[in-house]
């Protein structure tokens, strides 16, 4: 089989990339498109460390080959940082020492974005189905939970204070 | 056909560092020309914190806002040598190197700061937010950027330090067999509340609080988060971890995250953890390591618990709903004999 061009919305940017079938997304955005946030851990969507969210679902970019989401909108953890600084949700794991080894913390840190775009005010049971499939070895679990709790909070009130 | 309900408990007792073949660590600190320090170390901060430990140690030290320490664990090919991050030495081992480090590039800091100034350095301190003072007078000081640039552009100094902390090797006697391997030594508690349920031998572990004693808790934040992380993993190794499930049979044997179990974020339960400070006279301002003692006293505590729950003893780990059920029809067979 021959290899195809595939156009992305990369974090806002168009992206054409050239992939040879099967190849999977995190590939792209590491080895090709050098948004190496995205981590790659066990490579057969069991650990979660390659969450990003493709057209606003949560998904792994290690179980997904690139030409099934052709014109597909992208969103990696480079996308959720601004210039310079840190997002809400970034902050709140530093906020609430949920970052020990970082390894999950971009899996984590997408899991949760679509989560808040979906739920603004998602319970703790909401938060931990969301990331039940990340596995995290540090943390214990309870400061990401807080910090996605915290961070929420504080998207939902920066939303009412830009409406008012 | 019933869930039942038990507590135990398990104590700890752990040892900071082990000199069994020497234990050195060094640690070099300089000031680059704005003043900002530099602390060079080859300990590999894991996610454990040894930088924002060793930057803490080098700032209370030097006189500085913690901002202005720069750790640089970079390169163990360049670096000065560190034995290693394990043992739960890190904090006790580096913390000491550095501040021995610190305290030398302080004197010649003060010494720098003193000919400015043209005073005795001995009558020179530092107020902890980045300025040199003369002991008793508010006015006169001088930022301790000044102090840098002065020692690199016009005396011609560096301002630097160099620290090492080695606890010599230790033989056992071997009349007695007593020696001397660690060099401070934590202690823990933890209870935890569990549930059995005698049907399907599945254990929910309800609650697990600890309280620490290890010298001081140099940053109170980083040490209830290693307790918290240490929790899960203790739970992990006691009832969902292992590799060969029927040792020596390979059978069932995990190949992925998907089938080496760990506990998830909704399997883990409340943890609490009270810390108690007794300063330990060889460590960095009083502390010892809590590292990885934190995933052992939950293990016996949630083997005690289940024994309390149900009477099932289980020996070996992790603690299976298969175990439990096996444990359960041993305990009933033996009541039956007796």
């Amino acid at each position: 089989m021959a290899s195809r061009i595939v156009t992305l919305l990369v974090n806002g940017t168009p992206q054409e990339v050239i992939v040879r079938p099967g190849t999977t997304l995190v590939s792209v955005l590491r080895d090709q498109l050098e948004l190496t946030g995205t981590k790659r851990g066990c490579a057969d969507g069991s650990c979660g460390a390659c969450s990003v969210v493709v057209d606003g679902k949560a998904v792994r970019s290690c179980l997904i080959p690139a030409e099934t989401v052709d014109e597909a909108e992208v969103t990696t953890v480079e996308g959720i940082t601004p210039v310079g600084g840190l997002g809400p949700l970034q902050e709140a794991l530093v906020e609430g020492f949920a970052t020990q080894c970082g390894f999950c913390n971009s899996g984590m840190l997408m899991v949760a974005t679509a989560l808040i775009a979906e739920n603004p005010d998602p319970s703790d049971a909401d938060i931990m189905r969301a990331i039940s499939g990340n596995v995290c070895r540090c943390t214990g679990y309870h400061p990401i939970i807080r910090a996605i709790r915290d961070a929420a909070a504080k998207m939902r009130g920066a939303q009412q204070i830009a409406a008012e | 056909m019933a869930k039942h309900f038990g507590r135990g408990f398990a104590a700890v007792n752990y040892p900071t560092g082990m000199n069994l073949g020497g234990d050195p660590s060094q640690a070099l600190v300089h000031a680059t020309p704005t003043g900002v320090f530099s602390v060079v170390l080859s300990s590999v901060d894991l996610g454990q914190g040894i930088k924002t430990i060793a930057a803490q140690c080098a700032a209370e030290v030097l006189g500085l806002p913690v901002e202005n320490v720069l750790v640089d664990t970079a390169d163990t090919d360049t670096g000065p040598h560190c034995m290693g991050t394990f043992a739960s030495r890190g904090t006790h081992r580096v913390g000491n190197a550095v501040i021995m480090a610190a305290r030398e590039a302080r004197e010649v800091m003060l010494e720098v700061a003193a000919e400015e100034m043209e005073v005795d350095a001995a009558d020179l301190e530092t107020d902890g937010t980045g300025f040199v003072k003369l002991k008793g007078s508010e006015e006169k000081k001088i930022s301790i950027m000044d102090v840098a640039l002065a020692a690199h552009f016009k005396q011609g100094r560096t301002i630097s330090g160099r620290g090492m902390f080695m606890k010599p090797r230790n033989y056992p006697d071997p009349e007695t067999g007593a020696m001397d391997p660690d060099s401070a030594q934590s202690h823990a508690c933890t209870v935890v509340d569990v549930s059995v349920d005698d049907e399907t031998g599945e254990v929910e572990v309800l609650k697990l609080q600890s309280v620490y004693e290890l010298g001081r808790a140099l940053n109170p934040a980083m040490v209830h988060q290693q307790i918290t992380g240490g929790a899960w993993m203790g739970i992990s190794h006691a009832l969902y971890e292992t590799t060969e499930p029927y040792y020596p049979d390979r059978s069932h044997g995990p190949v992925s995250f998907s089938d080496y179990l760990m506990p998830g974020p909704s399997d883990t339960p409340p943890v609490t953890s009270v810390v108690i400070e007794r300063p330990v006279a060889n460590g960095p301002f009083g502390g010892k390591g809590i590292g990885e003692m934190t995933a052992n006293s939950p293990i016996p505590a949630i083997a005690n618990a289940i024994f309390d729950a149900c009477g099932a003893r289980v020996e070996e780990l992790p603690i299976t709903p298969e175990r439990v059920l096996r444990a359960l029809d041993a305990a009933r067979e033996t009541a039956v004999e007796a």
